[in-house]
Formats: structure tokens, C-alpha cells, sequence
């Protein structure tokens, strides 16, 4: 239950923080993306308080031993290989980014705008998971 | 750059921060959305429940900011094919390439992860690229 409440108040400081930041309106990513248009580099700041707050927070919570709410710190490997899988992911993501600015953050930051595309696009979010795991899961 | 706001993405962004290091003192886990959109359907983890925490709070909370402080509307000038086909990608390729902005871009990068470098550069390069394309080549609209 305290692991629940905990990643209430972080799920509620992520959504004011995309929407603050407006990364939630693709308009405002593409306009970033769109480096040779009229540039709008917002979204360079959004990273750059994002990674001077963890960052600079990291360093204290990594000196812990573990989490308040967990025995341990669930951390991806940094010190595994850059193979194919990432790099080709990588570009997948990049295209489907590209295509209309949505990210799987921002569309669910988008979903409470009720319009109709935050939704398709978060179905179709789902569908594209769901394919990996099927292809994944039946090798 | 008439559109660049610099005061709300950099307090935006810090939120995002703070989210993300809430998240790994109390919970010790990694705010990646994607990842944690797969996680909360896992069938294997019983400790996914808080995933839901997460993303509806997320949901929620952006609905509310943007419902009474939104600065400006979506456009939304794609047609439903290409939504639909960009959203299979994203879902895609981020279960692929092990997370997306927020993963990698933020909370990767933030613990020096090489593989998070390599996946960053890699995917706003070919973004950027996509949207030349689109925009410069194709020459469709925003």
C-alpha cells in the first residue's frame, strides 16, 4: 500500500510536469524536432531540469542501502552491451515519434484532454507492446 | 523561436526530475513509462499494482493541469492512419529498445547509462530526420 501511495504522488508530480512543460501537445515536440523549421527548443530545458534534479537527488539516494518501501534498488544493468535490439528499437521509436510527437508519456499526459487522437494513438501504443510479446514470447 | 518557453519547460522538467527521484528513494524503481506500461499488464510480476498508482495519478493530474492551465491546444493534424501507425512503432520499438524518453532520455541519462546515450542519440536523430522528411520533403503540414 505505501508502494501504491508512493507512485501516486510521483505518477501526479510526472503529469503536472508534462503538462507544465507542455510536452504533452505533440505540436510543441514536433516544433522541437523540427530543427531546420522554426526550432522551438524547449524541450532541451525539459531534460535539462529533469537530469540536474535526478541527478543531483541520485546522489544522495544512492548512498542508501535500499529503497524506503523495497529491499532493493531495481536498476537495469549501465554496463551492458549496446547490441542491435537497442539500437534498432531505438530508431523504431524514433520514427514513431517523429511521425506525430507523441511518446508514451505524453499521450496518457494528452488522454484527459478527451480528444479522439490521444486515445487512438495510446491503442495503437498498446497493440505495438502487445506484437512484441507475442513475437518475443513464441520464439 | 517566438515559440520557445523556456521557464515553464526547465520547472516542467525539474517535476519530471523530482518525480523520478521520488520514485527510486521510495520505491526503487526506474520512471520509465514505457517499461511501466508493459509492467502494469505483466502477467508474471506481482508487484505491479503500484504501476497503476503511477499512471493514473499521471493521467489525472496532466488532465486537470491542462484542463484549467493548458497554454495552448493540440493541433492534431494527422490522419488516423498515421496515429495509428506511429503508435504501433512507439509500442514497439520502446519494448524493443528496453524504454523511450523518459526512460532512457531522462532517467538513463541521469545515471550515466552508455546504453541510454546510444539509445538517446539514436532516437532523436532519426525523429529529427523523420520530421525533415515529413515536413521539408513531403511537405506536410506541422
Amino acid at each position: 500500500m505505501k508502494k501504491s501511495l508512493a507512485a501516486l504522488l510521483c505518477g501526479i508530480l510526472f503529469g503536472v510536469g508534462l503538462s507544465l512543460s507542455q510536452m504533452s501537445n505533440p505540436d510543441k515536440v514536433l516544433a522541437f524536432l523540427d530543427v531546420t523549421g522554426n526550432w522551438d527548443p524547449s524541450l532541451i530545458l525539459v531534460m535539462a531540469g529533469a537530469l540536474i534534479t535526478l541527478a543531483t537527488a541520485q546522489h544522495f539516494i544512492f548512498k542508501r542501502t535500499q529503497p524506503i518501501c523495497d529491499t532493493q534498488f531495481h536498476l537495469p544493468k549501465t554496463n551492458a552491451p549496446i547490441d542491435h535490439r537497442l539500437i534498432l528499437g531505438a530508431v523504431i521509436f524514433g520514427i514513431g515519434w517523429g511521425l506525430v510527437g507523441f511518446c508514451p508519456g505524453a499521450v496518457l499526459a494528452a488522454l484527459g484532454d478527451g480528444k479522439f487522437e490521444p486515445f487512438l494513438f495510446t491503442a495503437a501504443l498498446g497493440a505495438g507492446m502487445m506484437l512484441f510479446s507475442w513475437f518475443h514470447d513464441t520464439k | 523561436m517566438e515559440n520557445f518557453t523556456p521557464y515553464s519547460a526547465f520547472f516542467g522538467g525539474g517535476l519530471i526530475g523530482l518525480s523520478a527521484a521520488l520514485l527510486m528513494f521510495f520505491n526503487g524503481r526506474i520512471a520509465g513509462i514505457s517499461g511501466m506500461i508493459a509492467g502494469a499488464f505483466s502477467s508474471t510480476d506481482n508487484d505491479r499494482h503500484w504501476r497503476w498508482y503511477f499512471l493514473g495519478g499521471l493521467i489525472v493530474a496532466a488532465a486537470l493541469f491542462n484542463h484549467f492551465f493548458q497554454a495552448a491546444p493540440a493541433t492534431y493534424s494527422r490522419g488516423t492512419l498515421v496515429l495509428v501507425v506511429s503508435g504501433i512503432l512507439v509500442g514497439y520499438g520502446t519494448r524493443l529498445g528496453n524504454g523511450c524518453t523518459s526512460g532512457h532520455a531522462v532517467c538513463g541519462l541521469a545515471r550515466l547509462s552508455w546504453r541510454s546515450a546510444a539509445a538517446t542519440v539514436t532516437f532523436m536523430s532519426v525523429a529529427i530526420l523523420t520530421v525533415y522528411v515529413m515536413r521539408h520533403l513531403l511537405g506536410m503540414s506541422s
